[in-house]
């Protein structure tokens, strides 16, 4: 079985190819290239080193978003064209859910976080338990402030995860004292490899066509119709 | 015998998700077309966001229709072209890395295109170019006489210093209160109506074949402000109909001239705005007259596709060109010739 992996879904770029539960290549990179200049030719070299043929592909995992618009899109259209016209499963994985996988042995809750800007995040609340994920609070965009209200409700310590949490590490510290600890920098990586293991455990496969990114937010012009459409 | 060449082409510059294939350049094996107009019409306009999320949406089934209905498996195809640029950045992009990941699936030659350069080959659909040509583009981001002394060479002789044509039918719409897209709704209030009010034409420098619509765009707003503030009743017919008038007079008036400089053997409308009646009946008179043959495709192949993205894919892979798996997306891309 050999998958391939793909998150552009922040800053960050991971491209992996696993096979039969093995590693074969990942590239990761966390340079502010625009991921259209690289993606698709990282992807390239991974079926270079690994001797591969596109057509030799099972399984293609996608990190489906919370993130850049922009950067969920290139990842997503790559996905889903290559799986479309390759005729291969798709399996979209939250880009929140994959950070938090890099927390997999954490001994409490895991908190992944993505910025959002204007003091907001993409965050969720996850826990595991035999090597497996379970989700505790839902993936969501939410102000900063708000998510450290829903986290008062929990007592065991929380790992936070992501590049971004550097952001709101002080407020984090005082706002949770001792029960807040911070993720070491080399877990802080998406991983396309984490994605393909979240990927592993989820009973699913996408319809390649409707497959789209999943935003957590609707577009500002979209959520200021509907205000304007619901008072009229 | 030489064998047949077919291209895929790709298009999401703006609101349209497209995919067509076309045979030796010149003939549309397929020609599908997704458009966004229904969703984009709640804002009055299009929203690159909201463009973005639907070429997502879109791109794979529009590909694999246009694949479909023409009866052709990937391995038959010799390219994949794809619009580069201009256009709205995000939405470029899907159309770009679809294309990439087409053409790496299967091996396939990439190809970059320009988006007007696109508009002028979509001539190539209809009938045989012939050089010189002198092409008017005229759409909605474009305004621009360009000169082509043979196939994939381009020379830019004049442009818009402000407003695209385009542009100021749809903010000129606004003003009137027109639903989107306001072009198709002037073009037919001016049909019914007469052109009275004397709007200015920007004729600019004598030997310039620049364009100016911004200075008549602020006319008709002038005028209608004035008209409110008397109270006095605006006739949207007129307005439309002079503000037409005025349009169709300059483009026509420049393009007539140029083609008479250079000389040309025919002279080709293109882009959205060029299925616009009232420019094509104007054009049509003027080089009747001139004795040149002029040219605009239908409808269809003025407003955004597929076919024309490869059609003028088809010239540049003949010519040599290829594009590479770093194509990014260039929303400010300039016209540059290829047959060198």
């Amino acid at each position: 079985m050999i998958w391939l992996g793909i998150d552009t879904a922040n800053t960050p770029l991971s491209i992996a190819i696993v096979e039969n539960g093995k590693i074969i290549t990942e590239e990761n990179t966390s340079t502010p290239i625009n991921h259209s200049l690289r993606a698709m030719s990282a992807i390239e070299d991974a079926f270079k080193r690994s001797k591969l043929e596109p057509s030799e592909i099972d399984q293609i995992v996608v990190a489906e978003g919370p993130g850049s618009y922009t950067g969920v899109r290139i990842g997503v259209t790559i996905a889903k064209t290559l799986a479309w016209t390759l005729k291969k499963p798709l399996i979209g994985v939250s880009s929140l859910q994959s950070l938090a996988t890099n927390g997999l042995f954490f001994d409490g809750l895991i908190c992944p976080i993505i910025d959002a800007r204007r003091k907001h995040v993409y965050a969720g609340v996850y826990q595991s338990k035999n090597g497996e994920l379970n989700q505790k609070v839902e993936d969501k965009h939410i102000s900063f402030e708000a998510l450290i209200h829903e986290l008062s409700a929990f007592t065991e310590p929380i790992l936070f995860i992501g590049q971004d949490v550097e952001l709101y590490q002080e407020e984090l510290e005082e706002a949770l004292g001792a029960q807040a600890v911070i993720a070491p920098f080399q877990f802080n990586l998406p991983k396309a490899s984490s994605l393909i293991n979240a990927a592993k455990q989820m009973n699913k496969t996408e319809s390649v066509h409707h497959f789209v990114p999943e935003y957590r937010r609707i577009a500002e012009a979209e959520a200021n119709w509907l205000k304007a459409n619901k008072k009229g | 015998m030489k064998k047949d060449q077919y291209i895929l082409g790709i298009e999401t510059s703006c609101d349209e998700t497209a995919a067509s294939v076309v045979k030796n350049g010149t003939e549309i094996v397929s020609n599908v077309v997704a458009s966004q107009i229904e969703s984009q019409k709640r804002f009055g306009g299009v929203v690159p966001e909201i463009a973005s999320r639907h070429h997502v949406e879109q791109i794979t089934i529009v590909i694999e229709e246009a694949l479909k209905q023409a009866e052709l498996q990937p391995n038959d195809l010799d390219a994949v072209a794809v619009t580069e640029g201009p256009g709205l950045v995000g939405a470029l992009l899907i159309g770009i890395n679809a294309a990439k990941a087409f053409a790496f699936a299967h091996q396939l030659p990439l190809v970059g295109v320009h988006h007007i350069a696109g508009h002028i080959y979509a001539n190539q659909l209809m009938q045989q170019m012939e050089f010189p040509l002198l092409a008017l583009i005229v759409s909605g981001g474009h305004t621009e006489l360009v000169l082509m002394k043979e196939h994939g060479s381009f020379e830019l002789i004049g442009e818009t210093r402000d407003d695209a044509a385009g542009e100021a039918y749809d903010k000129v719409a606004r003003v009137l209160n027109l639903p989107y897209p306001g072009g198709p709704e002037i073009d037919r209030l001016a049909a019914e109506s007469e052109a009275t009010i004397d709007f200015p034409r920007a004729w600019l420098e004598a030997d310039s074949y620049d364009f100016s619509f911004s200075g008549l765009k602020s006319a008709v707003i002038n005028y209608k402000h004035n008209r409110e503030q008397k109270n006095e009743y605006i006739d949207a017919g007129e307005v439309a109909a002079s503000f037409q008038e005025s349009v169709v007079d300059v483009l026509t008036t420049k393009t007539r001239k140029a083609a008479k400089e250079f000389d040309v053997k025919q002279v080709i409308a293109a882009g959205g705005v060029a299925a616009n009646k009232q420019l094509r009946n104007s054009l049509t008179a003027s080089f009747n007259e001139l004795n040149i043959p002029f040219y605009v495709p239908p409808i269809a192949l003025c407003t955004d596709n597929a076919a024309m993205i490869a059609a003028a894919g088809s010239s540049m892979f003949t010519y040599g060109v290829r594009g590479s798996l770093d194509m990014n997306g260039r929303p400010g891309m300039e016209l540059k010739s290829w047959n060198k």
